[in-house]
């Protein structure tokens, strides 16, 4: 077998994910269980959902792209960079607001005296902390506790925060909650999903994965029963 | 148009940072200067470390430093009222550390050699030691020191992942311009990027432009 051939046949049998930042850990648990089932290999590369689209549109190696909104898979199909009818929704995120020194956190827990740093992803780059500020205005407190605001990059740099206690209190996604171990201290409160927009999390086959069955595979498998249940258990909706 | 405020946080971070600089680093620079100890070395290198470190070290140890849970962080709580992450003072020490080997580097050289020879002479001459530093050294080591504040104050400007890591993200407390551009490009703006991409490049580009124009007109030790 020739060297082309052989690269050929490898391109064929595993496909490039870019995936959003706080997905990562739960597609590394998928990808366990899809690659056992399928035989298919994945290559995961995980970033913010604006640099990895920022990426994409500048010729980036990918085939399957899971974002962590919607806006920018759309934006990609209205480009042309990525097949209009393989969108879909697979995940819907859920908000927690976690502190390690609080045993049971509430969100009369945000007024509490002794908290005077509240972080919250940014609302300009992340979904997870446009949620929490809208949280914070259905519950009338964001005027209130702006000045104790402090931005994570992301959902992952803002649970940093708060895990390093220099924040005493954070808005982080729930799937990092449950994935913290079992006698970690503190507590969370699960916000109410009708207290935000959605955090809708859409996934894409990229114009590169249009020709890769790997790629396409994974797609279907990703609205299977089993992945549906794997990405519930991990902390999202999924339906 | 790209948000002003955070190139002038920017630049007031760059020079609280060069001025703490300054004032640290000339005495030290000069004990190393002079120094025979057998600990210069290690001294040297604890210096020269920012130079090699990945900055999310730096920031990565810092966050951990500033906690009000650790002992650094909490004694900063308890003497001024506010967290050190995530707040101006934060940024300036970590800026401090980051550029460190900038001003002591250009500075420890400076003070080597002729000028070590030069102080002989002048307390031969019985200058007081203080009054030979003011009227021999420093005037000798110019190029020195405008070198050591011209780098330490564009290497401030350019400092990303130190803020990245403890800023916080505050408008005009800790969102500087390189946080500003990288937001920027995340966001889709990529209009506000190209604009303060060109600012900082054109800012950076004229101060090391000045400083070389600067040392070509000067020998490295001026001759008094």
């Amino acid at each position: 077998m020739s060297l082309t051939s052989c690269s050929q046949t490898e391109e064929r049998d595993s496909a490039t994910i870019a995936v959003a930042t706080n997905f990562k850990t739960t597609l590394e648990t998928l990808e366990a269980d899809f690659e056992s089932r399928s035989g298919y290999k994945l290559d995961l590369i995980s970033g913010s959902t604006g640099k990895l689209y920022a990426q994409i549109i500048n010729g980036a190696p990918y085939d399957v792209f899971l974002a962590a909104d919607q806006a920018r898979p759309a934006r990609l199909v209205a480009e042309g960079h990525a097949a209009a009818e393989s969108r879909f929704t697979y995940a819907i995120g859920m908000l927690a607001l976690w502190s390690p020194s609080y045993s049971d956190v509430t969100a009369d827990t945000l007024i509490e005296p002794n908290i005077t740093r509240l972080a919250l992803a940014n609302p300009d780059l992340a979904p997870y902390g446009l949620a929490a500020l809208q949280v914070l205005e259905r519950i009338l407190l964001v005027e209130e506790l702006r000045p104790k605001f402090v931005f994570g990059e992301n959902v992952g740099q803002t649970f940093a925060f708060v895990s390093t206690g220099n924040a005493q209190i954070g808005f982080v996604s729930a799937a990092q909650v449950l994935a913290l171990p079992e006698d970690a201290e503190g507590s969370a409160w699960f916000v109410p999903p009708q207290l935000h927009e959605p955090i809708a999390q859409d996934a894409v086959l990229l114009r590169r994965g249009e020709e890769n069955g790997a790629a396409r595979a994974f797609l279907t498998y990703l609205k299977s029963a089993p992945a549906r249940e794997i990405i519930r258990r991990s902390g999202y909706e999924s339906d | 148009m790209p948000d002003l405020s955070a190139l002038w946080l920017t630049a007031r971070l760059a020079f609280v940072t060069t001025l703490v600089l300054l004032i640290i680093g000339t005495p030290l620079a000069w004990w190393l200067a002079q120094t025979r100890s057998r600990g210069k070395p290690v001294i040297e290198a604890l210096i020269a470390l920012p130079l090699v470190l990945p900055p999310t070290v730096l920031g990565f140890y810092l966050l951990i430093a500033m906690s009000p849970n650790a002992p650094f962080g909490g004694f900063w709580l308890a003497a001024t009222g506010d967290t050190l992450s995530f707040s101006f003072a934060g940024l300036v020490i970590g800026s401090v550390i980051y550029s460190f080997p900038f001003m002591i580097q250009p500075l420890q050289s400076a003070f080597e050699g002729p000028v070590q020879q030069a102080m002989r002479t002048a307390a031969s001459l019985r200058a007081s030691r203080v009054d030979a530093f003011f009227s021999v050294a420093v005037p000798m080591s110019v190029r020195g020191f405008v070198t050591a504040i011209v780098l330490s104050f564009a290497h401030t400007l350019g400092e990303f992942g130190v803020v990245l890591m403890v800023g916080g993200n505050i408008p005009d407390r800790t969102r500087v311009a390189s946080i500003e551009i990288y937001e920027n490009v995340e966001t889709l703006n990529y209009a506000d990027a190209h604009a303060l991409s060109l600012i900082l490049l054109v800012i950076s580009f004229v101060t090391l432009f000045c400083v070389f124009l600067f040392n070509k007109r000067f020998p490295a030790h001026v001759r008094l």
